[in-house]
């Protein structure tokens, strides 16, 4: 493999003799000379710009720094059309949460270049870009677009977002639970080029640098997601050349209506008729009161129209979700639904959904949104299932624990003469569905990532956990109940830290369906000199002052209960009363 | 070298040679292959026996006609302990851990299975009430927080007796920072135990990552017993035949050591089967001066790919056997990267022809299996483009070849409106760019260029495919090993005795002195010297080799470090990462600090060199290719039929020289040796086919 040294070698293909040079020795040679595409090549192409896709991934998270980006995997790559920023094709391993938010970007790139407010791309370039109402999720999500040219002309444009561990703003990380403008949250950056020609523009970089924390190791990341472009458009590069242009350019076209035909051939198991889906966010974390999200989904003519007619309006704190990332969020349940549609911009096609107007799942500037992509999402994603469940009960779960679980710690440690910020990310419990118990210990819905071990945790950071189980009794009841979630106790050994949290469920547990119980509520407490105290807002705070000796304890959901506890079977009550997941009263109340 | 290593063989053909037996159980056979004292080749194939695969290996050895008295040396591969991981036909355990971390093999690490779908279950491998809690911590420092209640262990200890267990775990957070409580713990248990299957979780890796080595501690003592039994038992029926010497069995690193050694590390045994073959692969490939080579075997129900970097096979500690389930100890790094010929073809909803991720595994298996597949797949559209041969295939099932085209026709032909063969022809062109794509990425995942590589196909069905997937991937050359449904059994007899060890240090190396490298792999060496000495099998010589485990500071993956000498220095482990570091993720970080994690070294006592010239039959050879030829069929190749000559690979002379498209059929595999390539053989009887 060519090695990419991005900061010096612009490599780009349009500059490179030996792809003309290739080209007319692709006739000579009397490769299939194909205009229209059969279906073999076709299925040949696809796996094709999907292996592209997945080169990225792939590339990005073993060269980014960040464990947010290499280990969590809190990052996508994929290939976008050139004309609007449709989405050809994506990574299958990207973070759930991307699916489909950065042709949203892509598309308002285009945009802003076509009227002038951009400067238009070269080769070479890569633009850098992080504003949430620019078709995107929260700050912390960066994302990169490289203009990809063949024979001189822009073809489409291949993207990457990735996870920032930090954006400056009032909370280090980024997850405030309390901001009341975006400007609290962090830098917004425009779309702006940070590679010009293959160089990085350092006036631009040193910009984002000052304005960051821990910046010096960001070199890192942003070094592996412009590599990771660079890969894609090497790779897209050697499969043009083997195809030609125009047998791309169609394959492209008819995968997008094949997608398409895929999706409506999946929603026909969907009887046609209203669903209904209601979700609650705990609160904004400013106002103490829950937020509505209502879905209402419409089958038919063979598509789904959706509108959240019936949902709060804008919020005061972080809970505002933009657009991209609202549509995104059904986008992904859909996605969790049937996982074999692939993701392609003709598999959205069936879905109308209606802009949000005057909810708060359709932010403006100023508004928050730092816990759109980590928290909001989830419960969009939890309506989705929630409505869709009666009509497809064998493909669709009780919900989730859904919530990052998020919590925060950031202080300084005496011993080691330095600051640290710790993050604390739990799983929960899944719903059950109608093949089995949930899971316990899932990950989000919207991510893929792993929590770091606890022997990592301890070493890293001035902490001792005191527990770290399977939060028992949490999982709701039914025929197949609902996975665990966990609890944990965590002391602080030195020195003062402040602890936050954005987390969810804590009012309301995850849904059951179809007669099963719902999950156990999300919970924090914080010991202070002993002493409980309780957020007000049960799942989101912000600075808590603790010192050494001081304790955290959290206890995640447990997800939902599919179908009639009644119908459980007493060799399954039996052995979750031996494993002490429920103690024998709990069993009598739920299963008598 | 070459020079020497033949002088030595010819040297040592006048005298006797040991008499080495190589015995791999299969899913579905199990393989022997001995060398006698003349250095002649015996073979023996028996289907496996699912129950007791003592039974299997004792039919092997009798089968091939061999006095087992006569053998010096039997090496074993076995999967006893992964059909027992895999199936959770485990023995009952039970685990002594800290105060508020028993569910930590439950809870692993908050994942899913897969990406999308909110669905899947875990089962841990030892079940929650038979975990129980002690008072005991220590910090990462290990430093001892609170003391280790030894009442709380006996009481346990009575407990799990109580409850049944026949195996026990004793994993205590921090433990690889301070070894004491565990080894204290395990004191107790020694008096109290009723037998001698008590796993410490530092024991097998003193690394951090509580989950990953919790569950490699679990695995191991619940193995334990079963391997026991069944090593106890093949010994015995090896004992009865007369066979004098200990028993010798793979681990998953792809070396071997002695039965009475494999049972207190039962867990390097779970991933051995791969490893063989990867190891046969790379000292056949050195052999035939190739030393950097994808291995590619894929089977019936799955495929493997491993990558050999100048002759040494790649070596991972991160392994997962299966959703969730990390063995973490050195284990030969073979990747499966999907099914195999039983992967089924489908048309989707979309219209688009897809193959796998389903398949139809051994039973029901291929259409043309005859057990009730009725699933169109890549061993199907083989035999009805006439790359398979359609007599010996079908010959022992009731099944037609026009069974199999009408299950295409109707299942694939027909909804893509293409005539039958162009249907088969599509799934062998779809799962090709399949299998080339999946193989690609294991290669870019390990920072190489696949295209850097030769393939080395073997296991049933890789022949078949390999021109085909070195083509897409840029591979200029295929190699195919003289017997490639063995490598197996190979891979046994030509092992080394091999053992790896890793010690965690995980500081800043700038904080480190010179010394605490030296010291470390000084220790590190000395202890696989004793363990080595202490096995009874003839060594050559000791290699050694020592890498460290290396992260930039706020990074948590790892990136291993080749490293020459144990007198490394802390600068020069520096340059060495950055080097290993550029040339892996294409990325310069000068600026920020590297930290030092682990420091690993590998003690291999390297066994004599055989002669593998003689796998296949040198007699059997005619003198021209023509006498080898056994027909002329039609195949499919790009989009057509072509009469194709088939030969018989063992009938083959060694100085043939073959142009594509051509069959090579032999008794354990077909190749597939496409238009424009060229198939020569070396003196050993390996295939090279040369794509132009």
């Amino acid at each position: 493999m060519t090695a990419i040294c991005i900061l010096n070698s612009p490599d780009t293909p349009h500059s490179r003799k030996d792809i003309l040079e290739s080209m007319t020795t692709a006739t000579i040679d009397g490769q299939k000379k194909v205009e229209s595409i059969d279906p073999i090549t076709l299925a040949v192409i696809q796996s094709s710009l999907q292996q592209v896709c997945d080169e990225m991934d792939l590339s990005f998270s073993r060269a980014a720094f960040s464990p947010v980006i290499a280990e969590a995997n809190d990052r996508s790559d994929g290939i976008y059309s050139a004309d609007n920023g449709e989405l050809i094709a994506q990574g299958a391993l990207g973070l759930p949460v991307f699916v489909g938010t950065m042709q949203f970007s892509t598309r308002v790139l285009i945009e802003m270049i076509q009227s002038g407010e951009v400067a238009a791309p070269e080769p070479g370039d890569i633009y850098i870009v992080n504003d949430p109402y620019l078709g995107g999720t929260h700050l912390m999500d960066v994302r990169f677009a490289l203009p990809y040219f063949y024979e001189g002309k822009l073809f489409c444009w291949l993207s990457n977002t990735g996870h920032w561990p930090d954006i400056g703003g009032t909370v280090p990380g980024g997850f405030s639970a309390n901001a009341t403008a975006v400007e609290q949250e962090g830098l917004r950056i425009p779309p702006v080029k940070l590679f010009k020609k293959g160089e990085i523009d350092k006036e631009i970089y040193s910009i984002i640098c000052s304005n960051i924390r821990v910046a010096d190791q960001r070199i890192g990341d942003v070094k592996a997601q412009a590599a990771a472009l660079l890969v894609g458009q090497e790779r897209l590069t050697q499969l043009i050349k083997r195809y030609r242009l125009p047998v791309i350019t169609s394959a492209i076209a008819e995968l997008r209506q094949r997608a398409a035909q895929q999706m409506r051939q999946k929603l026909t198991e969907v009887a046609d008729g209203n669903y209904t889906g209601t979700a609650y966010v705990d609160s904004d974390g400013v106002v103490d009161e829950p937020l509505t999200i209502q879905i209402n989904m419409q089958k038919r003519d063979g598509e789904l129209h959706i509108d959240f007619d019936g949902t709060s309006p804008p919020c005061a704190g972080p809970m505002n979700s933009v657009l991209a990332t609202t549509q995104s969020s059904i986008y992904l349940a859909m996605r969790h639904i049937f996982p074999d549609v692939p993701i392609n911009a003709g598999a959205f096609d069936p879905l109308h959904i209606k802009d949000p107007e005057g909810t708060f799942l359709y932010a403006k500037y100023p508004r928050p949104v730092s816990g759109c992509a980590a928290e909001v999402s989830q419960r969009i994603a939890e309506a989705v299932f929630a409505a869709l469940v009666p009509a497809l009960p064998e493909l669709v779960p009780a919900a989730p624990a859904g919530s990052s679980g998020n919590f925060a710690l950031g202080g300084f440690d005496p011993e080691r003469n330095s600051s640290y910020v710790m993050y604390q990310l739990s799983g929960g419990g899944y719903g059950g569905n109608y093949h089995h118990d949930g899971l316990t210990n899932g990950c989000s819905t919207i991510g893929i990532s792993k929590t770091p071990p606890i022997e990592v945790m301890e070493q890293y950071f001035p902490v001792l956990y005191r527990e770290y189980a399977l939060r028992e009794g949490s999982g709701g009841a039914g025929e197949h109940r609902g996975g665990f979630g966990i609890q944990y106790s965590i002391e602080l050994r030195r020195g003062e830290a402040q602890a936050s949290f954005v987390m969810d469920h804590g009012r309301v547990g995850p849904q059951g369906v179809l007669g099963g119980k719902d999950g156990a509520v999300n919970t924090v407490t914080v010991w202070r000199d002993n002493e409980p105290y309780t957020p007000l807002h049960l799942s989101k705070d912000q600075g808590i002052a603790i010192k050494a000796g001081d304790r955290v304890d959290v206890a995640t959901p447990g997800g939902g209960g599919f179908g009639d506890p009644a119908k459980r079977s007493t060799d399954a009550i039996q052995q979750d009363l031996e494993y002490g997941y429920y103690t024998a009263e709990e069993i009598r109340d739920a299963y008598q | 070298m070459n020079k020497k290593q033949s002088a030595a063989t010819s040297a040592s053909n006048e005298t006797a040679l040991n008499v080495i037996a190589g015995i791999d159980v299969g899913g579905t056979f199990t393989d022997l292959l001995l060398f006698d004292a003349s250095g002649n080749l015996v073979f023996g194939k028996t289907p496996t026996t699912l129950d007791n695969q003592a039974f299997g290996v004792m039919n092997a050895l009798e089968k091939c006609a061999i006095d087992t008295a006569t053998i010096d040396t039997i090496v074993h591969g076995t999967t006893t302990t992964t059909n027992a991981v895999l199936e959770r036909k485990l023995a009952r355990t039970g685990m002594i851990t800290t105060r508020g971390f028993r569910d930590i093999i439950e809870l692993g690490r908050r994942t899913r299975p897969q990406p999308y779908g909110m669905f899947g279950q875990f089962k841990p491998v030892i079940p929650r009430d038979l975990r129980l809690e002690v008072s005991e911590r220590m910090d990462a420092d290990g430093n001892v927080l609170i003391p280790l209640d030894e009442q709380e262990v006996i009481d346990a200890l009575q407990t799990l007796k109580s409850m049944g267990c026949e195996s026990l775990v004793i994993h205590f957070l921090h433990s690889y920072a301070n070894t004491s409580h565990e080894k204290r713990t395990a004191e107790i248990a020694a008096q109290h135990w009723p037998n001698e299957y008590i796993t410490t979780g530092h024991s097998l890796l003193s690394e951090y990552r509580e989950y990953e080595r919790g569950v490699t501690a679990c695995i191991n003592a619940s193995v334990q017993p079963i391997l026991h039994n069944y090593i106890d038992k093949l010994q015995g029926e090896l004992k009865n035949a007369g066979y004098k010497n200990d028993l010798l069995v793979m681990n998953g690193n792809g070396g071997m050591v002695s039965a009475s050694r494999v049972i207190k590390e039962s867990a390097k045994t779970v991933m051995s089967g791969p490893a063989s073959g990867v190891m046969a692969a790379a000292y056949t490939a050195k052999r035939a001066g190739i030393n950097n080579i994808i291995t590619y075997d894929m089977g019936g129900t799955s495929t493997d790919v491993a990558m050999i970097l100048d002759a040494v096979p790649g070596v991972s500690h991160e392994l997962e056997i299966e959703y969730a389930m990390p063995i973490h100890v050195p284990m030969v790094d073979v990747r499966t990267i999907g099914s195999g010929g039983g992967s089924i073809a489908f048309v989707n909803d979309a219209g688009l022809l897809q193959v796998g991720p389903d398949s139809a595994g051994a039973t029901p298996g291929p259409i043309c299996y005859g057990r009730g597949g009725k699933e169109p797949t890549i061993s199907d559209a083989n035999l009805v483009l006439g790359r398979l041969n359609t007599s010996s295939f079908l010959s022992d099932n009731n099944t037609s070849i026009d069974d199999v085209r009408s299950a295409i026709n109707k299942k694939i032909a027909e909804p893509l409106a293409l005539s039958t063969d162009a249907a088969a022809g599509a799934i062998l062109t779809i799962a090709n760019n399949k299998m080339a794509g999946a193989v690609r990425m294991v290669s870019i995942s390990r920072g190489h260029d696949p295209r850097d590589f030769s393939l080395f196909a073997f296991g049933g069905a890789g022949p078949l495919h390999a021109v085909a997937i070195a083509r897409e991937l840029g591979i200029p050359n295929v190699l195919i090993p003289a017997r490639p449904g063995i490598t197996n059994a190979l891979g046994c007899v030509v092992a080394n005795v091999r053992h790896d060890f890793v010690n965690t240090i995980n500081s800043p190396l700038d904080t480190l002195q010179d010394s605490t490298l030296l010291d470390t792999f000084t220790a590190q060496r000395e202890r696989g010297q004793q363990l080595i000495n202490a096995e009874s099998v003839t060594i050559d010589n000791l290699q050694y080799r020592y890498s460290a485990d290396m992260q930039f500071i706020g990074q948590t993956h790892l990136l291993n470090v080749p490293i020459d000498s144990p007198a490394v220095t802390v600068e020069e482990l520096q340059q060495k990462f950055e080097a290993v570091y550029l040339q892996r993720f294409h990325v310069e970080l000068k600026e920020i600090r590297a930290n030092l994690v682990n420091i690993n070294t590998t003690v291999i006592g390297t066994r004599p060199e055989l002669d593998l010239s003689r796998l296949i039959d040198p007699a059997g050879r005619k003198a021209s290719l023509n006498d080898a030829l056994s027909e002329t069929r039609e195949v499919w190749f790009d989009g057509g039929w072509h009469s194709t000559p088939v030969y018989i690979r063992e009938s083959m002379p060694l100085d043939a020289v073959i142009h594509g498209p051509a069959i090579i059929e032999q008794m354990d595999t077909t190749v597939v040796v496409e238009a424009n390539c060229t198939a020569r053989s070396d003196d050993d009887g390996n295939l090279h086919i040369e794509l132009s």
